[in-house]
């Protein structure tokens, strides 16, 4: 306890100074290989999946970082590649200052107690032939922490914490209920204390009322075991809820990011822009109809040249987003706002009397934007 | 289920779950049922010295192939031995034989399929193609290598048998893992800091057993066959040495003469692996938390 009292009052007095960067990305790349057969590895020529493509995302102590996008997009992947679920591709990734990207046995085994990942749906995430109670003790026997009854009590404390009974220790994942399997997920992973916890869609698979509960558990723990969260979700309405700072995904990449304010009142990117008139809200749902994005999400494998948004996107520009892919530019007097977009080049009357070409014109400038790439 | 019962309880402590399981155990008739089959075999078998009637070996010739009688229950065969002493030394061979065969090949196989399952990749590949040349190599050939090299012996038997069946036991325990690696609680467990031996013994094995326990219980019976094969290929045990399968072998030319020289030998072979059929299943189903009754 003393610790944590002379690192709140370290704090306390610089609190001008950001507080320390404790996870870093650069250039985090995850590739799945397709096409897997002998052949295919003999002759070379392997396809990949570029899940993750040069993504690079900062985690400060004691913050939400939410990542947003669409199914597919790529969120997903980030979190288990910078969780070490999956080894990254390419890339760097800074824990506490250590590079994690290259660990391995001990060093990894080390660094799971630190890291944690919650899974999106916690049934299929727990072994069914295990009691939750063991399954939530685990942990503890792994990294040495507690046996016999002392790991009993602790699990059984943090589920009293979680809201869950001491009786449901025993308990197998099939006899639970959603939203009870959620806790038991969020147990598990806080058990040996960790630093950063990475959330993937925690709440999609519950029902609303269900989603308040666990998001606000989710919140109240923040504080009470002084974590930061990397927050992965789908959701706008329940980002905006928990996240200080959001990155958007597209197909990749990250797009656009800055603080949760930024994002939801100064949007950037065009994609930031069409996900929020997505959003479904109550209050102005007399003021102005839900817009659908056309299209869907783009091929993986083989992205779109330029800008991968560039063949949906609503306010297509000219021939540089077939062309050219736009690098990522601080926002004009936004502090800490980047967006990847070559409209932030443009000033706000050469935007404003954009339209954006469409039909014929637009396909005439995809294809000679393609070919004069090649 | 009884109350809970506050701090006596500690998480899934083994105790616990074996509770649990020999619940579930006993509750099933058919674990019973062939259990006591199996267990009375066994006891049979190990026992025989005291219990058999006779010597097996112990020729009679004024009653040859004589039927059920009260002195010969069983009736004897065609030298006038008692069947019943020679099914109860029978028993230690093929009981010993098929049991070990099955269960050395079984943990060999089990663990090729589970290592080449759980890391795929050129690891996969070269298990699988070492467990190919298995199966492609005739099991018989092997044991009449095996009786060329090292001579006559129960255990040469055994080896062989258990030969034989390394690739089932690979194949199917990889094709389940190869599922069951691909759940989300795998890598919940890589999340949480195991190791790979762990994950694959703790996490994926017990998940896979279903499929295994089957073939266990299909691959004794056929074990007890493969026995009386090599027997009657004189690469077995020593032809006079009683086993169930060499005793159903000589009864079979008698059969419309003595019906009783190769039928009782094979039901024995018949209720035996029942019973262990009978066992199997309720053994599945007792591992199977999903099937258990009552509440937490």
């Amino acid at each position: 306890m003393s610790t944590t009292d002379t690192d709140s009052t370290s704090e306390q007095n610089d609190s001008t100074a950001p507080p320390r960067e404790l996870l870093r990305t650069a250039g985090l790349k995850k590739y799945f290989a397709l096409n897997d057969g002998l052949l295919d590895r003999v002759f070379g020529e392997t396809a990949h999946v570029k899940a993750v493509d040069g993504v690079n995302l900062t985690v400060r102590a004691g913050e939400t970082v939410g990542v947003v996008g669409e199914s597919g997009c790529g969120k997903s992947t980030l979190g288990r590649t910078l969780t070490r679920l999956y080894d990254p591709t390419d890339g760097s990734v800074i824990f506490d200052g250590e590079h994690i990207e290259t660990y391995s046995g001990r060093d990894l085994k080390a660094l799971r107690r630190r890291v944690q990942y919650v899974f999106q749906d916690p049934m299929s995430a727990l072994n069914p032939r295990k009691t939750v109670g063991e399954s939530v003790g685990k942990p503890l026997e792994v990294h040495d922490i507690a046996s016999g009854t002392e790991r009993t009590d602790r699990v059984a404390n943090l589920f009293e914490e979680m809201g869950l009974m001491r009786s449901q220790l025993d308990a197998y994942p099939h006899e639970l209920s959603g939203g009870q399997l959620q806790r038991v997920g969020l147990a598990r992973a806080l058990i040996t204390e960790p630093d950063l916890v990475v959330f993937d869609e925690p709440v999609s698979a519950l029902d609303v009322t269900l989603q308040a509960q666990i998001l606000n558990l989710i919140n109240r723990l923040q504080g009470e075991y002084d974590l930061s969260y990397v927050f992965i979700s789908h959701n706008l309405n329940v980002v905006r809820h928990v996240c200080d700072r959001i990155a958007v995904m597209y197909a990749g990449e990250v797009v656009e990011r800055g603080t949760t304010e930024q994002l939801f009142e100064n949007p950037q990117h065009p994609y930031t822009r069409a996900l929020l008139r997505s959003v479904p809200s109550v209050r102005e749902r007399h003021e102005r109809e839900r817009e659908e994005l056309p299209g869907s999400p783009p091929s993986a494998t083989n992205p779109p040249s330029g800008c991968r948004f560039h063949p949906r996107c609503p306010e297509f520009i000219d021939g540089r987003c077939v062309s050219e892919a736009p690098e990522t530019r601080s926002v004009a007097g936004d502090q800490g706002h980047e967006v990847a977009c070559h409209w932030a080049e443009l000033s706000v009357e050469k935007r404003e009397a954009h339209t954006p070409p469409d039909g014929a014109a637009r396909e005439t400038i995809e294809r000679e934007g393609a070919s004069g790439e090649k | 289920m009884a109350e809970y019962d506050g701090a006596e309880r500690t998480l899934g402590v083994r105790t616990e779950r074996l509770r649990q399981f020999r619940e579930t155990i006993r509750g099933d008739y058919r674990a019973t049922f062939g259990l006591t089959i199996v267990v009375a075999f066994v006891l049979a078998a190990v026992f025989a010295p005291e219990l058999a009637p006779y010597d097996p070996m112990a020729q009679d010739f004024a009653i040859m192939q004589a039927p059920g009688l009260n002195a010969h229950p069983f009736g004897t065969d065609s030298f006038g031995r008692d069947l019943l002493s020679r099914l109860m030394y029978g028993a230690r061979i093929s009981l010993g034989v098929s049991l070990g065969a099955v269960a050395i090949g079984g943990a060999v196989g089990v663990t090729l399929g589970l290592v080449a399952g759980y890391f795929g990749g050129w690891v996969d590949d070269t298990l699988m193609r070492f467990v190919d040349v298995l199966w492609a190599f005739p099991w018989l050939l092997v044991a009449i290598l095996l009786v060329a090299v090292f001579g006559q012996s129960v255990w040469n038997v055994v080896a062989a048998i258990a030969f034989a069946y390394i690739d089932d036991f690979a194949r199917i325990t990889r094709g389940e893992v190869l599922s069951i690696r691909e759940e989300e609680f795998v890598m919940a467990a890589r999340n949480v800091g195991l190791d790979d031996t762990a994950i694959m013994f703790d996490e994926v094995l017990p998940n896979a057993l279903a499929p295994i326990i089957v073939q266990f219980t299909v691959l004794v019976a056929r074990a007890m066959l493969a026995e009386s094969t090599l027997s009657f290929l004189g690469i077995g045990v020593k032809p006079t040495t009683p086993t169930w399968g060499a005793l159903l072998g000589q009864g079979r030319g008698l059969i419309t003469q003595a019906w009783w020289i190769s039928i009782i030998p094979g039901v024995a072979i018949i209720i035996t692996v029942l019973g262990i059929n009978l066992f199997g299943d309720a053994l599945r189903d007792a591992l199977d938390v999903r099937e258990r009754g009552g509440s937490p």
